[in-house]
């Protein structure tokens, strides 16, 4: 039982590191439906980034508190500014070309951000300087739960509880959901289409940003190719939730890293992502709109 | 005082090696005098090529610099010297960013332009797949890395050399540890799917299954990049294993053994040449205290490594990377081997390198007819302190 | 005036990018040593750069637009002076001419490594143009291309290495198996839309590779099987310069082979269906398009020269492992289809040329060649989205009765 409860908490830690990034996947493409795949780009530039910072400030000696706000403030800045960016780039001047050149752009944008800091940084991993104090109320639970696990499940509950309340009450969340139905249309009532692509972008990616400095500081270290693997992990769990779906991304992800957990415990690990990517396989074939999706006719 | 005498001791293993080098050069031909002497007037001319192949760009590029580096080390200093039989040498550098579908073209690269051998490759699928040019080109090739066991065990390629011992010693050594010093029954291996850290993990697994007394408690490949590794953490925990024999680079490394460590658990964690590396130490910090890793024999009082790395630092300003220490030992080889044979022929620097001992950074060797080095071997590491301590 | 506006504008993007760019391009840290290097130079290199690469950015953009409007007033297709040289019958006959020329005399009288890197870029052209047919005539993006190029070199190093099979055989039986999983992978997968499709087969390559990594019993597992011979030649002994001229040969013709098919069946009633299908799934259906059917053929028939490639590169390198057969790899395939233009033979085949061949002569560059691919496909998406050669559509006229002058060009 014990065994069964630390794979649980296991999965659960994956899942909730998924669930970061899937949730700015699933805000794109609710909108445009577009496959960002330079998502999972960002999140590893918001990692870097906070590295960076946090390796200055402490070369500077701040203390840790200090160091991991700045340092996650900054990430969120630079993510959601690169994310901005990239849009602006990358995405907005073919909106109105099929949809397969905006998938193609998005892979060489991929491609070149992975490259970008690869050559401006480094190809090696880096170690991650531990952020996240150690609680002294967890200490008798160590070898169950560790303080990052705790502080990635609080963040990913809030950051779920905080977008969803964005998107059903706020007026740029109202402008969202118009956006994400028809965009035309939302243009003719007045709503400013590519300022609210350009929020969803920035929304986006600051929550990958969080992910990032979450992630690296629980992992303890990172390289550049550490956002490509986690973005496709990221994106099936965003499909399998039901793609669109603030509440489905996280619920998808949590389902993702139970099973690989629970895969990995019971039958083993050599074939953790061949069973991942055949879950989604199936997920797609026999229910494309996921588990909280709407399935809704193609419109001709 | 210690410091004085290793001073000294190098002081006089420095001149030792270069007056050899000075002596031994052109003197001792194998050949009868007139063969000689025929070869002589054309070789004068065109220097000797040596080829150095690896990967120069990409994420892999690591690996491969410290090899130009000391190639570039090696060739200068002898040249400075007069080059062999007043012969200069001439490096000439590519890159195979360690794809096998790339090196072929490296390696057809080099042939076309007339190496006479070559330093190289790294990854041992690259190795692989050029060696099979090399040899219809008739050219030794002696990497510095390549430690997949087939390359020398399975006969296909006596062009081949390496400076390294392969996969299945450093297997059989931390078995041969786990078993008998530390006397553990109960063993979990775990591997990072890939082709070094795979390949050692099978002989692990092999070696373990041929002792009546140890016992394979798990067999696993882990996913290099995944975000989180506590679903194995715990399989390993629950597997009630007493050591864990892991395969592959420090990265995953000391990525299991921090999730381990916080779980509160002292399961002792043994690896390979891949996590005998100082970054692992740095990155993993107090976790990695304990941990015990195979690498080559220690070379610290070895005074020419002491030198070659003084000399890296001179010139690159930094210490030297991955396999530096093999690299230089196998240029000082082959060049030994052009020396002592003076020929660039295939047949004779092959003869050369079988027949002749050479002092290397690794110490005195030569090599065997598979092509392993002897007098290269494996000797057990553990962390003490921060630091890489050699257990005798 | 309006050039004031653009530089500022200009200076303004600069500003940005110096900002963006700022902690990544200027400051490294090493975390191991706890080193800060601070780099300076790049920053300015990025503000000069970006500079003038956005007043670039919206003078293309601006032609874009501009050449879209008279696209509209003129209302007819506008050639550029390449497809207007190639429609012209007597210049790509002399153009085809020169080229095979070319090709016959290519390996005598340039080096071994020349060949060989010769043969590396026309196993992609081959690959390419496989690819083309799913990508660029059907319209389905296929992001695990790969998979069925590892089937295919798999196929003849497994075979060899167990029945001793020679390459003669194994090219038909690469194929044949290409096809085979083509089939077999498309089946369930056809049915999905566009994007999802292109993350399902991602999904797909990667199992295959994943596969080949961990199941050490069947594929050997990472450390790849080595010794694959190469192809003989009627039974003698070649050495290594002449039998990579025999590959050259080989590969001439299999490059042949496959423009003669593509080009067939870019015309033929199936090509046709394809491209109807990659304008409008609906309305095909309702023209009685059997949907499943004609995808499933271009996703096998794709698959189909991947293996063939597959079975080409494992005789070349003579040694393979799953390394070689990552995503990325689907990507330049990709790549080259995209650059050299979606559903244009000549464009692939420039296209291949082009990527594969530039790396390696400009080997000083080498490091930023996945870093130009990434940057290729943005640019050519956002710019030329039809690619350096874009595809001319055969169009029919109708012209009523008392011209009776049938179809033209």
């Amino acid at each position: 039982m014990d065994y069964f409860l630390e794979l649980f908490l296991g999965g659960l830690t994956r899942g909730s590191i998924y669930a970061l990034i899937a949730l700015g996947y699933t805000m794109v493409y609710g909108i445009i439906e577009l496959i960002n795949f330079a998502h999972g780009e960002i999140y590893m530039i918001g990692a870097f980034t906070a590295l960076i910072v946090a390796g200055v400030l402490t070369l500077m000696g701040w203390n840790e508190i200090a160091i991991l706000v700045i340092a996650s403030i900054v990430a969120v800045i630079y993510s959601s500014a690169y994310g901005f960016t990239i849009e602006k780039i990358a995405y907005k001047p073919i909106r109105k070309a099929p949809r397969l050149s905006a998938l193609i752009s998005a892979i060489g944008m991929s491609m070149f951000l992975q490259n970008y800091v690869l050559l401006a940084q480094t190809s090696d991993f880096l170690p991650f300087p531990s952020l996240i104090p150690q609680f002294e109320f967890l200490e008798p639970y160590a070898h169950i739960i560790r303080p990052s696990e705790l502080v990635i499940y609080t963040v990913t509950a809030s950051v779920m509880v905080a977008l969803t309340i964005m998107i059903k009450f706020t007026s740029i969340g109202k402008a969202m959901r118009a956006t994400s139905q028809d965009k035309t249309m939302a243009a003719l009532v007045g709503i400013d289409v590519d300022r609210v692509i350009s929020v969803t972008f920035i929304v986006g990616s600051a929550t990958a940003a969080i992910g990032g400095v979450l992630i690296a500081s629980h992992i303890g270290q990172i390289n550049f190719y550490i956002g490509f693997i986690a973005g496709i992990k990221a994106f099936v769990a965003a499909v399998l939730g039901g793609i669109g779906s603030i509440p489905g991304a996280v619920l998808g992800a949590l389902v993702l890293g139970w099973t690989e957990s629970f895969f990995t415990g019971y039958v083993s690990s050599d074939y953790e992502d061949v069973f991942a990517f055949v879950f989604l396989v199936f997920i797609l074939i026999f229910r494309p709109a996921g588990i909280l999706g709407r399935s809704e006719a193609e419109k001709v | 005082m210690l410091k004085l005498r290793s001073a000294k001791a190098l002081a006089i293993m420095a001149a030792l090696v270069m007056a050899g080098a000075v002596f031994v050069s052109c003197g001792e031909s194998e050949k009868p005098a007139e063969q000689a002497k025929e070869a002589a007037p054309a070789k004068e001319e065109a220097p000797i090529r040596m080829g150095v192949a690896g990967p120069h760009s990409g994420d892999l590029a690591s690996y491969g610099i410290p090899t130009v580096k000391a190639a570039e080390l090696v060739v200068e200093h002898r040249n400075e010297m007069g080059g062999i039989c007043g012969q200069k040498i001439e490096l000439i550098v590519e890159d195979d960013v360690c794809k096998p579908e790339i090196a072929t073209n490296t390696a057809t690269k080099l042939v076309g332009e007339k190496v006479d051998f070559v330093l190289g490759h790294i990854c041992s699928g690259a190795t692989k797949a050029a060696l099979g040019i090399y040899k219809d080109s008739n050219i030794p090739v002696m990497s510095p890395s390549a430690t997949n066991p087939a390359l020398t065990q399975s006969g296909d390629y006596p062009n081949f050399f390496r400076t390294i011992a392969s996969d299945d010693a450093q297997a059989r050594l931390e078995v041969d540890f786990a078993l008998d010093r530390l006397k553990l029954s109960k063993i979990a291996v775990l591997h990072d799917k890939g082709d070094y850290g795979k390949g050692l993990a099978e002989f692990a697994k092999a070696f373990l299954e041929a002792e009546p007394e140890a016992e394979v408690v798990l067999y696993e490949g882990i996913t290099p990049g995944a975000v989180d590794y506590t679903a194995v953490v715990q399989k390993i925990k629950n597997s009630g294993a007493q050591a864990v024999i892991f395969g592959g680079y420090h990265p995953e490394a000391s990525k299991i053994v921090t999730q381990m460590r916080k779980k509160a658990m002292d399961t002792i964690f043994i690896s390979d040449d891949g996590v005998k590396d100082d970054t692992f130490i740095k990155v993993a910090g107090e976790y990695a205290e304990g941990v015990y890793a195979t690498g080559p024999m220690d070379t610290t009082t070895n005074p020419m490594a002491v030198m070659a790395t003084e000399a890296h630092r001179q010139k690159y300003g930094e210490d030297p990377g991955a396999f530096f220490l093999n690299a230089y030992a196998a240029a000082l080889a082959l060049l030994n081997a052009v020396e002592k044979s003076n020929s660039t022929d295939y047949d004779d620097i092959v003869n050369a390198l079988r027949t002749e001992y050479v002092a290397t950074p690794l110490g005195i060797i030569r090599f065997d007819e598979r092509g392993d080095a002897i007098g290269v071997g494996f000797a057990m590491y553990q962390v003490q302190n921060g630091e890489y301590v050699e257990i005798k | 005036m309006r050039v004031a506006e653009e530089l500022k504008k200009s200076a303004l993007v600069s500003i940005w990018f110096m900002f963006l760019t700022f902690p990544i391009m200027v400051i490294r840290v090493n975390t191991i040593y706890n080193t800060v290097e601070w780099r300076w130079l790049n920053m300015a290199l990025v503000g000069g750069g970006s500079f003038f690469l956005s007043m670039l950015w919206r003078f293309m953009i601006r032609r874009k637009e501009r050449g879209k409007k008279k696209a509209e007033i003129k209302d007819g297709v506008q050639l550029t002076l390449i497809q207007r040289l190639m429609q012209n019958r007597r210049v790509t006959l002399s153009g085809i001419v020169l080229a095979a020329i070319f090709a016959m005399i290519y390996p005598f009288v340039f080096s071994m490594y020349q060949t060989s890197i010769m043969i590396t870029a026309l196993i992609y052209v081959m690959c390419g143009l496989g690819l083309n047919i799913v990508i660029g005539l059907a319209g389905l993006l296929d992001l695990g291309y790969v998979a069925f190029y590892a089937v295919g070199a798999y196929s003849y190093a497994l075979l060899n290495y167990h029945f001793g099979i020679s390459f003669w055989m194994a090219l038909p039986v690469g194929a044949a198996l290409g096809f085979m999983f083509g089939v077999l992978l498309g089946f369930p997968v056809l049915r999905l839309r566009g994007d999802y499709l292109a993350i399902v087969t991602l999904g797909f390559g990667e199992i295959i590779r994943l596969v080949l990594e961990n199941w050490n019993e069947f594929s050997h597992g990472p450390s790849g099987i080595a010794n694959i011979p190469r192809p003989s030649f009627f039974g003698y002994d070649l050495s290594l310069q002449q039998v990579t001229i025999w590959i050259y040969f080989i590969m001439i013709g299999l490059v042949i082979f496959t423009i003669f098919v593509v080009g067939r069946l870019q015309n033929s009633r199936l090509g046709r269906a394809w491209v109807a299908l990659r304008e409008d799934e609906i309305a095909c259906q309702a023209m009685g398009i059997d949907k499943t059917r004609t995808k499933l053929s271009a996703f096998a028939l794709g698959a189909t020269w991947a293996g063939m490639a597959g079975v080409m590169f494992a005789a070349k390198t003579t040694f393979i492992n799953p390394a070689s057969f990552t995503i990325w790899e689907s990507v330049i395939i990709l790549c080259v289809v995209v650059l050299g233009g979606m559903g244009s033979i000549v464009g692939v085949i420039l296209g291949a040329m082009v990527l594969i061949l530039l790396p390696e002569y400009l080997r000083a560059f080498s490091e930023y060649r996945m870093l130009l691919f990434g940057a290729v496909l943005v640019l050519m998406m956002v710019f030329r989205p039809g690619g350096i050669i874009t595809n001319v559509r055969r169009t029919y006229r109708f012209k009523g009765k008392a011209t009776t002058d049938g179809s033209s060009a």
